[in-house]
């Protein structure tokens, strides 16, 4: 398989989890051109970004262009326990996905 | 011949602001006593973060970004370039055995057989040359990652680079001294004047990172560019900002520049891939 995408580190502290994620993506806004051609680069950018614990959404975001390429998202989930697993995986506008899971520390 | 060098290198040293016959190891503890005095509060390998070691604020920041730093992609793809063969069936590991050991902190050198100075983006793309590859680009891309990969293998070893006692040797460490004491571009100014003489002063609102430790972060990944950078990439935007023509990446120019400039960071730990603003 390859290599994911996704690089997730997560750690509980006093029944919050705290997640840190870096995306691989090119992040295209679909605005920017080719300087040798002229052409306009087609959009590529991630729309919705998931990450589930135990069978439950903890966090849903909705992007869109304006995020940058390579993207950080980082953010906090309650009642997690460590050594849960937490999948994150997202799916861009061309209808790409990926996901991966983590154990919480 | 030798008469033209040897006027060449005298002439070399009188443009520059050390006394006359200062060896580069004179430079050395006058660079360092320079910068102990002027930030006595900065301890010696807390220089290697530049301008975090000044800038409070700008540190707890760029802490945050340390923790998940954005150059682990570069790392992991590095790794990834490194150990694929070339059509010929050698690899990187061939030209660069000790790689596992950590290289990144013996670059730049000089190579007495060519008289020239080797970086190791140079001895990147000759292993690819040797072995009948096209070479990467520079200043961005492929070649960043694979060196982030070689750096981070690297970090911890102390910056050890050579001077020997070659003329051709010192005329190179010169010429990139007397770069980074010129004046240069329609504002006038040098390398040292921003990162010597006025190191931790205000520029707009960004504060000025003081030269000493300047060379061990990289490559870097720097968020204005979004991406990762080589040294030579970000010489060339210095020159840019001071209006002056950058020299090509990987140019005599540049390459002795990083000697002199590597050569002053002697001792200090390599901490690259690192991130930067």
């Amino acid at each position: 398989m390859a290599k994911s995408s996704i690089k997730v580190r997560a750690k509980v502290k006093k029944g919050e989890a705290k997640v840190k994620c870096l995306i691989s993506h090119p992040m295209e806004t679909g605005l920017r051109k080719n300087k040798k051609t002229g052409k306009l680069i087609p959009a590529k950018f991630i729309q919705e970004v998931v990450c589930e614990s135990g069978g439950k959404t903890v966090m849903n975001a909705q992007w869109n262009a304006t995020i940058s390429k390579n993207p950080f998202l980082s953010f906090a989930f309650t009642g997690a326990k460590s050594g849960d697993t937490i999948k994150v995986s997202w799916v861009d506008n061309t209808g790409k996905s990926d996901s991966t899971e983590a154990k919480l520390k | 011949m030798k008469k033209i060098a040897t006027a060449l290198s005298v002439m070399l040293i009188a443009a520059t602001p050390f006394a006359a016959q200062a060896t580069p190891d004179d430079d050395l503890k006058a660079f360092r006593s320079y910068f102990t005095k002027k930030f006595p509060e900065v301890p010696m390998n807390d220089f290697v973060n530049g301008v975090y070691a000044l800038d409070a604020s700008a540190r707890e920041q760029w802490e945050a970004f340390e923790e998940f730093p954005s150059y682990e992609i570069a790392i992991d793809n590095g790794e990834e370039k490194f150990h694929k063969k070339f059509a010929n069936g050698n690899g990187y590991a061939d030209c660069f055995p000790n790689y596992k050991k950590g290289i990144k902190q013996n670059y730049p050198y000089f190579d007495s057989d060519s008289g020239k100075v080797v970086t190791m983006e140079s001895a990147i793309n000759k292993c690819r040359t040797d072995n009948g590859e096209k070479k990467l680009k520079w200043k961005k891309g492929a070649m960043t990652e694979i060196s982030a990969y070689l750096a981070s293998l690297s970090r911890g070893h102390k910056t050890n680079v050579k001077v020997p006692g070659d003329a051709k040797a010192i005329a190179a460490y010169n010429r990139g001294k007397k770069h980074f004491y010129a004046k240069r571009g329609q504002l006038n100014m040098a390398c040292a004047d921003c990162h010597y003489y006025y190191a931790g002063n205000k520029i707009r609102a960004d504060i000025l990172s003081p030269a000493l430790g300047h060379t061990t972060g990289f490559p870097v990944y720097r968020n204005k560019w979004a991406g990762m950078g080589t040294l030579h990439r970000r010489y060339g935007g210095c020159n840019k900002q001071v209006r002056a023509k950058p020299f090509k990446a990987q140019s005599d120019e540049y390459k002795t520049l990083e000697y002199f400039h590597t050569y002053m960071s002697n001792g200090l730990e390599i901490n690259g891939p690192s991130q930067r603003k």
